[in-house]
This record gives C-alpha cells, sequence and structure tokens, in this order.
C-alpha cells in the first residue's frame, strides 16, 4: 500500500479551527475561511506539553497525599484522600464503584503520565518505532483525559448536600483542589501534543503528485 | 489537482486525501496512521435545531432542579449543580469551583446557545452574524464541557451517600442523564460541517 501524500509535499496546511486544506503557497498567516491562526505544527509543542506534563505531575503528589473532604458525623470529623474512599467501597463490598473511582482518579492521571512521555521522548529522538500504535496512544490519551474529573464533582456534590450542622457534615479539603489542577494540566499537556510530530522524518517518503482516493469506507 | 475544499488532511498525520460521499454507518481511516477522517452525519440542520431545543430545556431543567435529595433523621437537603459550585467555592479552594462550574454549567449553555444562533441561520441558508467568531468558540469549548462525567460522578455520589442516609435521585439527575447523551449527539466535530453547506 502506498502512503498518500503528505500536506507539507502539496503547499498545504490543515486549519485547526474549521478543517479546511488551506494553500500555503503564499505563507498566509490566518485561515481564509475561519480567521484562525494558521500553524505548520503546533506552536513549540514539545516544550509546552512537557512543561504542562510537570505542573500536573507536581501537583499529582498534593492531590493523592492530602485529604479531598472531610467527613463530621456526630461530631467526629474524619479527613480522606481520595486512596482511602476507594479503599472504603473496597472494604464496604462495593468493588464495582471502587473500581470506577480507582480508574478514573488514579489510573487515568498514571496513564496519562506514562503515555505522554512516552509520545514526548520517542519524537525527541526521531523514532521510527510504532508509529501508528502511538498515534493511536496520542488518540487513547485525548478520550480518557477528562474523565478524572469525577471525584471533583463528587465531592461538590456530597459537600453541597451534607449539611446537617451537628449531625452530619461534610467539607471538601485542598487535596481536591491540587486534584482538579492535576486533571486540567494534563489536559492543556495532552492539547500541546501535536500527533503529526509522530509522523515527521518518515524515511523514504513517495513523492507522488497526485492525490489518490485512498479513504476505505467501513 | 482537486481545489482544496475538496480536500481532507489527516490531523493525526497530515495524509491528504480526497473527500468521499458516505452512507449510513459509514466512516473513513488514514491508511497511514488509522485516524479517522470523515464519519457519516445522518442528522439534517432542521433535526439538529430541534435536538438543541430540546436540550436547552433538559439544561434548564437539570440545574434548576436537585440533582438528588437526602433525607437523615427527619431532616431533609437537596442540591442542585450551582449548589455543588457553592459548596467548592467556600474556603481556600475557590479556583475548582470556577474549574467545576465552567464543566457541568457554562461551557454546555454556551454550546447550546451558539447552536441555536448558527443553525437557526443556517436554516435560512446564511451564516449568522458572527459566524466564524462562533464556530472557533464551539472548537474550543468542547474539551471543557464534560456532562457527561458530570452524571457519572452524580451516580457515583448517590451509591456513596447512600450507604449513610437516604437518598432520592431528583428531577435534575435524569435531565442531565438525557442531556449528556444528546451533547454528544449535537454538539461533535460533525458540526464543521456548516462551513461546506454554508
Amino acid at each position: 500500500m502506498t502512503t498518500p501524500p503528505v500536506a507539507s509535499e502539496l503547499g498545504l496546511c490543515l486549519c485547526h479551527t474549521c478543517g479546511l486544506a488551506c494553500d500555503v503557497t503564499d505563507n498566509p498567516h490566518e485561515c481564509e475561511r475561519c480567521g484562525a491562526s494558521l500553524h505548520r505544527r503546533k506552536t513549540n509543542a514539545l516544550a509546552r506539553t512537557w512543561a504542562y506534563l510537570f505542573a500536573a505531575l507536581a501537583f499529582y503528589v498534593p492531590a493523592n497525599l492530602l485529604p479531598v473532604m472531610n467527613t463530621k458525623m456526630v461530631g467526629a470529623g474524619a479527613d480522606s484522600t481520595i486512596m482511602s474512599g476507594v479503599l472504603e467501597f473496597w472494604e464496604a463490598g462495593a468493588w464495582d464503584i471502587a473500581l470506577i473511582i480507582f480508574i478514573a482518579s488514579i489510573a487515568v492521571p498514571g496513564i496519562k503520565f506514562v503515555a505522554l512521555t512516552l509520545l514526548l521522548v520517542t519524537v525527541q529522538r526521531d523514532s521510527d518505532w510504532a508509529r501508528k500504535e502511538r498515534s493511536k496512544l496520542y488518540r487513547f490519551v485525548e478520550v480518557i483525559g477528562y474523565w478524572s474529573m469525577l471525584d471533583v464533582i463528587v465531592v461538590a456534590l456530597v459537600a453541597s448536600l451534607v449539611k446537617f450542622q451537628a449531625l452530619a457534615d461534610i467539607e471538601p479539603r485542598p487535596g481536591i483542589l491540587f486534584f482538579g489542577l492535576v486533571v486540567v494540566f494534563t489536559m492543556l499537556s495532552a492539547m500541546s501534543f501535536d500527533p503529526r510530530l509522530i509522523w515527521d522524518n518518515t524515511p523514504n517518503q513517495p513523492h507522488n503528485e497526485e492525490v489518490t482516493d485512498e479513504a476505505p469506507s467501513h | 489537482m482537486a481545489t482544496t475544499d475538496q480536500l481532507i488532511i489527516c490531523e493525526h498525520c497530515d495524509c491528504v486525501y480526497e473527500k468521499v460521499t458516505l452512507a449510513k454507518h459509514q466512516k473513513t481511516l488514514c491508511t497511514r496512521c488509522g485516524g479517522v477522517l470523515q464519519r457519516y452525519n445522518g442528522l439534517t440542520l432542521q433535526q439538529r435545531l430541534a435536538l438543541t431545543f430540546t436540550a436547552l430545556v433538559l439544561w434548564i431543567f437539570a440545574n434548576f432542579f436537585p440533582v438528588m435529595s437526602i433525607s437523615l433523621k427527619g431532616l431533609k437537603n437537596s442540591a442542585t449543580l450551582w449548589d455543588s459550585v457553592i459548596a467548592l467555592s467556600l474556603g481556600p479552594i475557590t479556583f475548582i469551583a470556577m474549574v467545576a462550574a465552567i464543566a457541568m454549567i457554562i461551557a454546555p449553555i454556551f454550546q447550546l446557545l451558539l447552536l441555536i444562533w448558527v443553525l437557526s441561520f443556517a436554516l435560512a441558508r446564511q451564516r449568522a452574524p458572527g459566524f466564524r467568531f462562533c464556530m472557533r468558540w464551539l472548537e474550543t469549548l468542547r474539551p471543557w464541557s464534560m456532562l457527561e462525567v458530570c452524571l457519572l460522578g452524580a451516580m457515583v455520589a448517590v451509591i456513596k451517600l447512600a450507604g449513610l442516609l437516604d437518598v432520592l435521585p431528583g428531577i435534575g439527575l435524569f435531565a442531565l442523564a438525557i442531556l449528556s447523551l444528546m451533547m454528544i449527539r449535537i454538539a461533535g466535530r460533525d458540526i464543521r460541517e456548516l462551513w461546506d453547506v454554508l
């Protein structure tokens, strides 16, 4: 199977906002259709992705160590962290809920850190290892992106409901702030990465000038 | 070479293809990286606008009616989405309340209002005033609109509290469930096709 032509060979550039194939032979700065600025690749993709990733990693520590909420039942208060919340469900026999929270809050950010680091390192080394699989990995990171917000929403709802003064009271704690920041920064990190970098410097690219209709239909 | 608006560039690897017309349930994939290039979209403008108005009504229900209510020894309490944002904003962690408000309330309502504006004019085959601006904001808002996460969060909260006290899911929760599914259908990437038809 021959590789279809690449945008730069045809003097084209994709507009990320409206999806138009823009003719960039005379170097326009904006998309003629929607007015968004045009970049052949996202600006400073690698540096930005690393920066957001490190910021997220720094927040990941307090997010897991600090309590996310405080439950006060008849006077006696108890802080709980994300992990203790998971364990509570597990011990109560609700393994399915425990698993949902564990995946959304601990596994998803963890997978994102590993996946983005892997993508960044391989791109920086101009690796030609498993390009297609790495593309898929990036799309997976984009899809799982916001599911970690789950715990923030759970804490918000629970804290707003359980307000019975002395009898029972639940309050959010700073851990949830750091947790939310981890989600926001990993999302920004994934958005800054440019998956097209994975395919740059592909060896022996065929220089066919003709645009062929290669899209298979399923 | 064909004119550029008949071309489609894979956003994941920059390969260039010609657009094809798709039949029901079909999609085209990039041969090099496997990313989706085009997906069949069965919604007409009228249908999409009708669904958007439905979603707007559901948004009102999801936001002005309690998501759930609880009772403990005769005491009752209920919370709407906005109440939960307020609960986060008290104390030193106000910033996260803003993120939650954007994700659960603000981004979805702006998406709906922009869609109604753009689609109403599209019915008359013309571009709405500020069309470019609206379309760009629809692209920007999409990743930050997290209604489906919000729905799962509300369900987890119901189960979490059910162990402690009596929990009753409210109208808001059901509205939220349907709204989150509708948003996936009406506010997805395929609204970009408006650029081609107008």
